[in-house]
């Protein structure tokens, strides 16, 4: 039921400003480790400093009698904490499925194996340098060099590539490889958390407070209904704050055991040990093409490390099967078991390594064919998904391609390596394409009217960051025709209607229907009790001949104006707020009819200066197709921030596993380097708006991710053109364009 | 972090006669000036350092930047990096100080980094900072994994087998191409150090980097004033471009007469255990044309002493370019 007849009056697709942003600027937002309580201690956690092997002896004495300490706890005497059992819906899932301290095997460096309760922080943390752990020590296993621990898994198949391939004249085949990442958001993994026998309530850094409770609630063996998780405010979390990581059921077992609200804020260099990881992969790609740039065969065959108990799949192959028309496609993926941390999703999971490796190889392929890049990929534009063969519900790239290279000027591009020159620097110009899936999770939501004239949304997900609090006030808005200010968004609380997982940019696509269909009821219910409240204007009318629009519930044969307001329909029946529920399902399914995804396009221009060997990314125009833009300021702001994570990624996120111990060495900001803003040029993202609406009545889709996706490409064909090193290993270092090492 | 006492001064005497009760001056001394605090404190949470008493320097009368009858520059130890880069008279007459310090760290940082402390910074060498490892100049004689693990920012000059840790500062850099005195002040008096002197190569005791002995405050640098003709540039190559330390750096201050370099100082920076003074390009530049291939040449000639690590070749023709870059500019 569209509330508003008038489109210029919604508040869709308007960049509004952030609701919640005076919180957040004026320091008044409550993230997870503002919170505190009376009695309240703190923890700290001991992790090894061997990453494999067992412990041999762990000793409390001297820790335990420092000042201000009140325990420490490890298996001995933390109480028993239980896996959490597979399933296969996400209702309660986890990456690091091996409770805390539940043997004594140490698996990977950083793990926990104790952790010091005492009454201050700087306390706690004495305490927990003061335990003193012996192991027999195993050398550990964190080679970078990966090869199959698994049996290999074929994830599409297609035609006979290997045949094709190998009766190609035009061939290529080359291996990329993408190191461990660190999502490294700013905000630290923290949980605080307060029992209150029978009763946790957990207040956590998670990009899903209903799986967290779900996942808790089995960890510390109670019910789901004794566990609450809140989540208010996150300061980012890029798929590391999905799943529960270990610090979560420690708090939370050690408030049980003392009976004292505890806080535990992990360091920044616990982060690179049990907080998760964008794993390192190892992408093989073979691939042919006749002369004119035809694909003939293309083969991905990927691998990603993952730690020893979890098999964490870092999907590469994601986009492949899909982007490109390839009669001969043969995609496999394996795993190769380490001696480091889980895994994790981080942002663009599996596209976003598995896209430097095939818009590289395509880079590569074009060069050979001495064919335009861009033209490669027209020609190699398939009409339906030929990966499960089902046509695409709205795919727009090669929109996105010639949008962006005419915003670019790619047309002025002279092929020749280091051929283009401006103030004395060479230019490199690069392109790739992007794709990311469009989904929706389950969602329930909850609206209220109120007889104050304000609305009220609510839902178990959460605003990582991204807007959520805003485009959901933008959607209730919206449906009930309010303006925004009027409109409450209440999310970060696991007892609300059971929302997404802030994760695979599906909250809102998954949000949009469920809110539609809430405020459906709602102003059912309203209409019902405008008919019904004796002495007012509709009293006695057919409930069937009233309708609500642009805020006013009015007769369908006369015009808005004539009606009223919701507020005066409340307060002349005494009715304190009306309520109704909505939900919409996955879109996860086993044989799915059309093929949903985003599309998009970086051009890169880098600048190279050979005598000082000084790279930067000089200037970047991103085109994205992500359906309907609900908030053209938060979706830029998606984008941007994807494409600084971007610039990381080509040119300087790795984390470094030491060979001798395992340890993650660059354990901290100054020697984990990301951008900084130096680093970012202006950037110019443009969004093409092509609406469908298999997802959702706007025709909106997600656009959390899709923006980092095939930007290391992008960025590495732009440095092959301007220095002509092919660089296969990210990230681009000044060594690999010195060539000296 | 462990415990400890806090003390204050406002005193000279009183800061020497504090610490010098001190067992060392070098690594892991029991007694600690602390200026700003930003290498100090850092190291105390890595439990890298331990003291057990901290004298708190801040109230010293030592935060003024006096220029001399030569012209040249007494810098007290307590003024600030950020004041010093943005001293007027710094920035006009020693623009290698001011655009060295600038290149360094962050804003904050540097408006709490004072002068005495960036030249005693510590390296950033990543065994160094963390306690889980072996390190000769943390624990003497625990052994150097670096020379087998990761060393790509680490030094190609000056290293020894005990030790190939890079001395990280950039403000040493200039002070070095611009032949600084340390003013010492300690227990038995007053001393002056030149700065290549004060640095000590790692050798086999790369736990003792500096002339340092206990008690001993540094209360002033001094720089003697710079030709009028002479000009000078800091260039500082990282991989991104800001807020990282130098994986090669180069100090620079020349004159030239008729297209013939007649003085050149040189030092560089991010390859040498200490901030290292370039006396053969200096050498081979000194009545030189100044031209690119003898730029080059005078490169050569600095790293030709260079001994790589498994990871860090690449910087020793990085320090080439990087010189021969700096000079380009500085004579252009
Ligand atoms: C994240 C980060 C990035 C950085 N990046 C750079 C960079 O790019 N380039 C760069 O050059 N530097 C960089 N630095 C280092 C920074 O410049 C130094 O930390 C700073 O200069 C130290 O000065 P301070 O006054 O804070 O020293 P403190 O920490 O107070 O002291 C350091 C040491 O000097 C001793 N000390 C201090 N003053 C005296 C004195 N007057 N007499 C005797 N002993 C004294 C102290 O006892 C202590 O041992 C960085 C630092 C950080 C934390
Ligand atoms: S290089 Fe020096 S500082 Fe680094 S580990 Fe070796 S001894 Fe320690």
């Amino acid at each position: 039921m569209p509330a508003t007849k008038d489109k210029s009056n919604s508040p869709i697709g308007r960049a509004t400003k952030r609701i919640d942003g005076p919180l957040k600027v004026t320091g008044s937002a409550i993230y997870t480790s503002d919170h505190n309580f009376p009695g309240m201690l703190y923890a700290v956690p001991v992790g090894a400093t061997i990453a494999n092997g067992t412990i041999a002896k762990l000793d409390t004495k001297e820790a335990e009698k420092m000042p201000g300490v009140k325990a420490v706890f490890h298996r001995a005497n933390i109480g028993q904490l239980f896996r959490v059992a597979p399933n296969s819906d996400f209702s309660a899932f986890s990456d690091e499925d091996r409770p805390p301290f539940d043997d004594d095997i140490i698996r990977y460096y950083g793990q926990y194996v104790a952790v010091a309760v005492a009454e201050t922080f700087e306390q706690a943390t004495a305490a927990a340098e003061a335990v003193k752990v012996t192991y027999n020590e195993k050398k550990p296993n964190v080679e970078t060099l990966l090869s199959a621990d698994s049996k290999v898994h074929v994830e599409s198949e297609r035609g006979d590539a290997q045949k094709a391939f190998d009766d190609a004249g035009l061939k290529l085949d080359v291996t990329y490889t993408t190191p461990a990442e660190t999502h490294n958001v700013i905000e630290l993994h923290s949980s605080v958390a307060v029992f209150d026998d029978p009763n946790f309530t957990l207040y956590e850094t998670t990009q899903g407070v209903v799986n967290h409770r779900n996942v808790l609630a089995q960890v510390l063996g109670v019910e789901p209904e004794n566990v609450k998780v809140i989540s208010k405010f996150l300061g980012s979390g890029f798929g590391g704050k999905i799943t529960p990581w270990p610090q979560s059921a420690i708090a939370a077992a050690v408030s049980r055991k003392l009976r004292k609200p505890i806080k535990l804020v992990i360091s920044r260099k616990m982060t690179f040990h049990a907080a998760g990881h964008r794993p390192r992969t190892q992408q093989r790609v073979r691939i042919s093409a006749d002369e004119k740039g035809k694909l003939t065969s293309l083969q991905h065959d990927y691998l990603n490390h993952t730690a020893i108990l979890d098999d964490f799949k870092e999907n590469c192959g994601e986009c492949t099967k899909y982007l490109y028309s390839c009669a001969n496609l043969r995609v496999t993926s394996a795993l190769a078991k380490r001696n480091i941390g889980t895994p994790t999703s981080m942002r663009g999971p599996g596209a976003v390594p598995g896209l430097f490796a095939t818009e590289s190889a395509l880079d590569e392929l074009a060069i050979k064919l001495k064919m335009d890049p861009l033209q490669l990929r027209i020609i190699n534009e398939p009409e339906k998904d030929e990966g499960i063969n089902i046509p695409f519900a709205s795919r727009h790239l090669i929109e996105c391609y010639k949008a962006g290279a005419d915003k670019f000027g790619w047309a002025k591009r002279d092929p020749r390596v280091g051929s283009m020159k401006r103030d004395g620097l060479t230019l490199g110009w690069g392109m790739a394409g992007a794709s990311w899936i469009a989904e929706r999770w389950p969602a329930e939501v909850a609206v209220e009217l109120r007889n104050d004239g304000t609305a009220k949304v609510s839902t178990g997900t959460q605003d990582i960051g991204t807007g959520t609090y805003t485009v959901l006030a933008q959607v209730l808005a919206d449906k009930v025709g309010l303006s925004m200010d009027k409109v409450e968004v209440v999310l970060g609380d696991s007892s609300l209607p059971p929302g997404p997982l802030s994760g695979g940019s599906m909250v809102t696509a998954s949000l949009i229907p469920a809110v539609s269909k809430a405020a459906e009821k709602v102003i059912g219910t309203l209409l019902a009790a405008a008919v019904k409240t004796p002495g007012e204007k509709y009293f006695g009318v057919e409930q069937k001949d009233m309708t609500y629009t642009e805020g006013k519930v009015h007769k369908k044969d006369e015009p808005a104006s004539a009606g009223i307001s919701f507020q005066k329909v409340l307060n002349a029946g005494n009715f304190k707020f009306l309520t109704g529920k909505g939900s919409s399902s996955t879109t996860f399914t086993a044989k799915p009819k059309v093929s949903m995804h985003s599309y998009g396009a970086h051009f890169v221009e880098v600048t190279w200066q050979e005598e000082i060997a000084r790279l930067r990314v000089n200037r970047v125009v991103t085109v994205i197709d992500a359906g309907k833009i609900i908030n053209p300021k938060a979706g830029r702001n998606q984008i941007e921030g994807a494409v600084v994570m971007g610039i990381g990624m080509a040119l300087f996120e790795h984390t470094h596993y030491e060979p001798s111990k395992g340890a993650p060495l660059n354990s901290n900001f100054a020697d984990y380097i990301v951008a900084v803003n130096a680093d970012v040029p202006a950037l110019d993202v443009h969004f093409l708006e092509f609406e469908n609406t298999e997802l959702n009545e706007y025709g909106a889709r997600g656009i959390g991710e899709i923006g980092l996706a095939g930007f290391a490409a992008a960025t590495a064909n732009a440095v092959y053109h301007a220095t002509g090193v092919r660089v296969r290993n990210l990230p681009i270092k000044i060594e690999d364009l010195l060539a000296t090492t | 972090m462990k415990l400890f006492a806090f003390t204050k001064t406002a005193d000279v005497s009183d800061a020497v006669k504090g610490a010098s009760s001190s067992d060392t001056a070098q690594q892991g001394a029991k007694i600690r000036f602390v200026a700003g605090g930003t290498t100090l404190l850092d190291l105390m949470k890595l439990s890298v350092e331990t003291p057990d008493t901290l004298i708190d320097i801040n109230r010293l009368p030592l935060d003024k930047i006096e220029t001399t009858r030569d012209g040249g520059l007494k810098i007290g130890a307590m003024v600030r990096n950020a004041d010093l880069a943005n001293h007027p008279y710094v920035k006009s007459h020693f623009p290698v100080l001011s655009e060295a310090l600038l290149s360094g760290a962050s804003a904050q940082l540097r408006n709490m980094a004072t002068t005495g402390g960036n030249l005693l910074q510590r390296t950033r060498c990543v065994y160094f900072r963390d306690t889980a490892f072996a390190c000769n100049k943390r624990e003497p004689g625990s052994g150097c994994p670096a020379i087998e693990g990761e060393n790509r920012t680490l030094a190609v000059l000056g290293t020894s087998d005990s030790c190939i840790a890079t001395n990280p500062s950039d403000m040493n850099v200039a002070l070095t191409a611009l032949e600084a005195t340390i003013i010492i002040k300690g227990p038995l008096g007053e001393r002056e150090v030149a700065i290549d002197d004060f640095y000590l190569l790692p050798g086999s005791t790369p736990h003792i980097e500096n002339v340092l002995k206990p008690g001993d405050l540094i209360t002033h640098v001094v720089v003697k004033g710079l030709p009028s003709d002479s000009k000078s540039v800091y260039l500082k190559l990282r991989d991104r471009a800001s807020y990282e330390f130098a994986l090669a750096s180069a100090a620079v201050i020349v004159q030239v007469e008729g297209g013939k370099i007649t003085r050149a100082r040189i030092a560089l920076g991010g390859v040498g255990t200490k901030p290292w003074r370039a006396l053969e390009a200096e050498k081979t530049l000194s009545g030189a044309a100044a031209n690119e291939a003898n730029f080059r040449k005078a490169a050569e000639d600095a790293l030709r002493n260079a001994k790589p690590q498994s990871q860090n070749k690449f910087k020793i023709e990085l320090s080439k370019r990087c010189l021969t870059h700096a000079l380009k500019m500085a004579t252009s």
